[in-house]
């Protein structure tokens, strides 16, 4: 039987829904082919990863835990998903988020303590939408790839970060890593690990969709994706747009970073360069773009990191996690093929001659 | 064209075609005929089906029921590959050339039985001998690039016949020509029929029908209703109620003509291009007042599109001014043009007129969403929106499974329709429409042109560039020329004439100036 692609006539919601969770299916087969060469029973493996992320309340708090930078990184990267700017460098803005955030929290002892971690914050967002706003200028002036900058200037800043900890910002005591935060200026635990950033990333959530699905700006930065040409034709300024979109969705990676430095790590060190951004882009596309679906995809990944861990202790391979998030993104980009075609077989027109 | 053969097998036969999609009825029991150095004219609206009963022709879509006959034998055309193996090859709209390879490599690629490292030297003679056989200029060493829409289009054709097409299907060949070009195409098509080719040939003018065409085949709403051998119809109106089913006005009721104020005023326009060179736009002047429909004559490519594009904010001009309803608007930027009043129906309505992925409803809003009746500040008013759209659609006719649909899955002419609406609704003193019938159907060409005129008598200024002198000539108050980026004069449109026109768009200045 041979069978040939047909676009269809329309969108199919149907597939938009289906592929991202086939995908998820079909990374798990992968993950036992995986898992199989390396000599470990998949079965007993994704139990465990099961049992790391959710099997107690301690651990389904830290799964929540992690998946609120991630979350955030998600949808740092969907803003400028949403303008076709492909900014893969939400890893670097969320790393300025966090250099923001230390910078305040070492260096502006002039101000009250409990002025530290709202200021410590807004400061990390600065630093993050900053970032993001060098390589969307260059995009917007001089037509510069935008790829290539955000990705390059991710290993800038992992570097310079590395250099703070290590030496400009290091701690008088041990070998790398920042002085810890005052702990008054620490966010908030509200659920045992859980912290009060999930309320920010909630928040944003319900404001994003607002946003992008309800005003002006998000109508205009949707057609900016779609039609660059036909925007500016109806008048839609490109080059503001996708410096004010780089703007937002490295704020948003920013948050991302200070939010996980005041409520996790309480200082900068070994592992700012902790792979949210990127694994941000695979919850974007895994969305579709939608800040609630998001919710859910941080989630997924956030257990199969979780879940990875467990892993360490049980002998093992702890990489499992990554690999994972690795291999959902090969099914689900090559299934987004049926949102706008479907497979049609030859077989269901017989042969015949006259 | 005279003499052909209608014996013996015919090359194509297509029988009780059914194909539908979801929720239309494209092809309803089509049945189709071609003989051996036939030129069959496909005649009918946009979304009358005339390419989808082409693209199953040429195996991109399945029938639903029916069958096909090649050269007599019942065929299953699974893809272009298998129609290409019997000898059917079609030439779509829109090129498929591969713009920084030259002539011969866009010839010989994708071809299957290539060797790993083609043979150029053979290939090139090859090529040279079959241009030099059916008449078509080109050199194999050209870069795409570098040639013009009708070298391309050769070669299209080229690409064709190198495989051993013996049917070729030409979908609008000449809406991207030249009038000369056309001539050329008329040329090469009956080389190719004393040859033993034939030819199906989807087209919306109908001049060209009588001139091209054996036979024409009228499809409507996705049936046949007539096939006629070109000889038996009388002339252009009989054929166009063929198409539309309804007597078309030929000639548009108007208003007298009482021009105002000059909303448009262009001084000493120059544009310049990047990197040097001849002038875009050479010195333009004119002024455009209310209540007249000023047009813009000349071959595509003499700059027109350039200075609607300078006028709308698009593109920077080097020198000269712009007024727009008397104020100075000389390199603002679009959004302060639009403010300004000005509505464009831009050249090229899929990639600048509107956004595909977009829904009609959408797409509607797109110039009015700004304005307090569709926005509370920052926030669109989403059910006003709605309520809006329903309207447009229902005022400007525009049909669409709903407001809801993605703008991409309209035909050209409902496109055209979504954004004249737009446009118009949107209309507050100036419209600038670019080619706004380029490539539709006789209902919505005519649709466009009444909405043009109905602008003018209401007080608009419009400015209506064209490349069909009949159109300017029937909706138009007064026509300049464009050639090589200047003005080569402005005419009293009910003064002139075709022939006085297509000189001066050939460059050549009137006697006695």
């Amino acid at each position: 039987m041979r069978t040939h692609l047909q676009k269809r006539d329309n969108r199919s919601m149907r597939m938009t829904i289906l592929v991202p969770i086939i995908s998820l299916l079909v990374s798990f087969l992968l993950g036992a082919l995986v898992l199989l060469l390396s000599k470990a029973n998949p079965l007993v493996t994704y139990q465990a990863m099961l049992k790391g992320a959710f099997g107690s309340q301690t651990k389904i708090q830290y799964t929540i835990a992690k998946a609120v930078p991630l979350l955030l990184c998600g949808l740092a990267v969907g803003v400028a998903f949403r303008l076709k700017f492909w900014n893969i460098g939400a890893e670097g803005q969320y790393i300025a988020g966090v250099i923001g955030i230390t910078w305040v929290m070492q260096f502006w002892t002039f101000l009250p303590v409990w002025l530290l971690l709202p200021i410590g914050m807004v400061v990390g967002v600065a630093c993050g939408a900053l970032w993001a706003a060098i390589p969307g200028f260059l995009k917007a002036q001089w037509s510069v790839d935008e790829t290539l900058t955000t990705l390059m200037m991710n290993y800038i800043i992992i570097g310079y970060a590395e250099y703070l900890y290590i030496n400009a910002w290091k701690a008088p005591r041990g070998n790398m890593g920042t002085i810890l935060y005052p702990e008054a200026a620490w966010l908030p635990r509200i659920w045992g690990r859980v912290h009060a950033g999930v309320y920010f990333a909630l928040a944003l959530v319900v404001v994003l969709y607002f946003i992008l699905y309800k005003t002006r700006w998000g109508f205009e930065l949707n057609m900016i994706g779609k039609n660059r040409r036909a925007a500016q034709c109806q008048g839609v300024c490109i080059k503001r747009n996708i410096v004010l979109g780089m703007l937002l969705s490295g704020a948003i990676a920013g948050l991302a970073g200070a939010i996980d430095s005041a409520a996790v790590t309480h200082q900068l060190t070994k592992g700012v360069n902790s792979g949210y951004g990127f694994t941000g882009i695979i919850i974007a596309w895994m969305s579709a773009l939608n800040p609630f679906v998001s919710i859910l995809v941080a989630l997924i990944m956030a257990a199969l990191e979780t879940g990875s861990d467990a892993l360490q202790i049980m002998k093992l391979p702890s990489a499992m996690g990554e690999v994972m998030q690795g291999l959902i993104l090969i099914p689900l980009l090559a299934g987004s093929v049926f949102i706008d075609y479907r497979l049609v077989s030859r077989a269901s027109h017989t042969e015949a001659t006259p | 064209m005279e003499d052909r053969n209608t014996d013996g097998t015919p090359v194509v036969r297509m029988i009780d075609i059914t194909k539908t999609f979801p929720g239309v009825v494209a092809n309803d029991r089509v049945s189709l005929t071609l003989h051996k150095g036939e030129v069959l004219a496909l005649l009918g609206e946009n979304g009358a089906g005339k390419s989808t009963l082409m693209n199953m022709l040429i195996g991109l879509y399945q029938p639903d029921s029916g069958s096909i006959f090649i050269n007599g034998v019942h065929r299953q055309i699974h893809s272009p590959q298998d129609s290409m193996a019997l000898g059917i090859g079609m030439i779509h709209q829109e090129f498929m050339l591969v713009g920084n390879m030259s002539v011969a490599e866009n010839i010989v690629l994708g071809m299957k039985d290539l060797p790993f490292v083609p043979p150029m030297g053979e290939i090139k003679k090859k090529i040279t001998a079959l241009s030099k056989r059916y008449g078509l200029q080109v050199y194999p060493d050209k870069i795409i690039h570098d040639l013009s829409v009708g070298e391309q289009q050769r070669v299209e054709i080229l690409k064709l016949l190198y495989r051993g097409a013996d049917i070729l299907i030409l979908d609008e060949p000449t809406a991207v020509l030249t009038p000369g070009e056309s001539r050329d195409l008329n040329e090469i098509l009956k080389r190719m029929l004393s040859e033993g080719k034939s030819a199906i040939f989807i087209t919306h003018k109908m001049d060209e029908v009588m001139s091209f065409s054996h036979t024409v085949q009228v499809l409507r709403r996705g049936k046949s209703v007539a096939v006629k051998p070109t000889g038996d119809i009388a002339n252009v109106q009989e054929l166009a109620n063929m198409m539309v089913g309804r007597d078309v006005l030929f000639s548009l009721d108007r208003g007298p003509y009482e021009p105002g104020l000059a909303m448009v005023e262009v001084k000493d326009l120059v544009m310049l291009p990047i990197g040097g060179g001849k002038p875009i736009l050479d010195n333009v002047s004119f002024s455009v007042r209310s209540g007249e429909i000023f047009g813009i004559a000349g071959v595509a490519g003499n700059g027109q599109q350039q200075l609607t594009e300078a006028i709308t904010g698009l593109l920077h001009v080097d020198g000269g001014s712009i007024h727009l309803g008397g104020k100075n608007m000389t390199n603002k930027s679009p959004l302060a043009i639009i403010k300004g009043g000005v509505s464009h129906i831009p050249a090229d309505r899929g990639r600048m007129g509107v956004v595909g992925d977009m829904s009609v409803g959408e797409n509607l809003s797109m110039k009015k969403y700004r304005t307090a009746e569709l926005s509370h500040n920052a926030v669109m008013k989403k059910s006003r929106i709605r309520r809006f759209a329903e309207d447009l659609i229902e005022r400007f006719t525009i049909k669409t499974p709903s407001q809801d649909t993605s703008v991409k899955f309209l035909s050209g002419g409902n496109i055209q329709k979504t954004i004249l609406a737009r446009e118009i609704d949107f209309c507050r003193g100036i419209l600038i429409a670019v080619y706004p019938s380029r490539g539709l159907d006789v209902g919505a060409t005519e649709a466009v042109r009444q909405n043009l005129i109905k602008q003018r008598d209401q007080g608009s200024a419009v400015l209506l560039v064209s490349e069909e002198l009949e159109e300017l000539l029937m909706v138009a108050d007064r026509i300049a020329v464009m050639f090589e980026g200047r003005i080569m004069d402005i005419l009293d449109a009910n003064k002139t004439t075709t022939e006085e026109l297509g000189m001066l768009m050939a460059g050549v200045a009137r006697e006695g100036r």
